[in-house]
């Protein structure tokens, strides 16, 4: 998307993120892991979905970004950026949740008109374990279920006040 | 094209390793890459090393990509030496920031093998091999 296609970066356009943020992460396993996530027919139960990885976004537009999926779908996705096997991509598994997390809020913000420059990344970071709350001020999220390799991964933008 | 070095900075390990695999699959002829996972591990690596191309993330901890390419003005062994940046700040803002300190070429995360070939052949191409000791 060239700059001259940049969506807009306010409350009202928001309701046009949830394609962008698809868009994001669809161009990231397509490029990186070279394999589409599927649109799931029905809501995929989000069960054992105990690895979440976490950046955080600062300035213009301020919130978190998520990618939460099981340890074994982690690994899978490790194994598949490394072009190598699940028992030798295991240990990578956090690195690499981290780095997709890290590269789909980078790519989403460089489709967002002022985002892209007026918005800070954190380090990503990976939470272990499923049974967690995060406490935010959270004024809107923008949120989508895909499956990968028929599991599920949830995306979620939480934007914060 | 005589066999290169190369020196790749990353906080991530799996990117360092993607980014060494799309370098191989390039066609170039690489005799040795070295890794550092923050600008000042590179700084270090490029004491004890001489490289022939530096490839290099903007955004990690304890020193960033674009402090670390104002920093090889002062390095011997990175005289000369081209920079490309791998990163996700893709806004023209970065690209700017990054080749005023000294980039000379840019690559935004995501990124397949053909976009590195891109990339880093063109600076190779503008900078003939020194021989190494």
């Amino acid at each position: 998307m060239t700059s001259s296609h940049l969506a807009p970066h306010s409350a009202r356009g928001r309701e046009h993120w949830l394609p962008i943020l698809q868009q994001a992460i669809q161009e990231v396993f397509e490029l990186m892991l070279a394999c589409s996530l599927e649109v799931p027919t029905e809501a995929p139960p989000e069960l054992g979905l105990d690895t979440t990885s976490i950046v955080g976004l600062a300035g213009e537009l301020c919130g978190i970004l998520t990618v939460r999926c099981s340890a074994r779908t982690a690994a899978r996705m490790a194994a598949r950026m490394l072009g190598t096997d699940l028992e030798r991509a295991g240990p990578e598994k956090w690195d690499a949740i981290g780095e997709i997390c890290n590269m789909v809020a980078g790519n989403f913000k460089n489709k967002i008109a002022g985002l892209g420059d007026g918005c800070m990344l954190s380090a990503p970071a990976v939470i272990t374990g499923a049974d967690y709350r995060l406490h935010a001020q959270v004024d809107d999220e923008v949120r989508t279920v895909l499956l990968f390799e028929g599991e599920p991964v949830v995306l979620s933008l939480e934007i914060h006040r | 094209m005589d066999k290169l070095r190369a020196l790749i900075v990353d906080d991530s390990s799996v990117m360092r390793k993607i980014v060494e695999r799309s370098l191989r699959q390039s066609g170039l002829d690489i005799a040795q890459v070295f890794e550092a996972g923050n600008g000042a591990e590179g700084l270090a690596a490029l004491q004890k090393n001489k490289v022939d191309l530096i490839l290099c993330d903007i955004n990690m901890p304890v020193m960033d990509g674009l402090e670390f390419v104002k920093k090889l003005a002062g390095v011997e062994n990175a005289k000369g030496v081209p920079v490309v940046m791998i990163t996700t700040e893709g806004s023209e803002g970065h690209v700017v920031k990054a080749l005023s300190a000294g980039a000379r070429g840019y690559i935004r995360k995501p990124f397949t093998p053909e976009q590195v070939k891109e990339h880093v052949l063109p600076v190779l191409e503008s900078k003939p091999l020194e021989p190494k000791p």
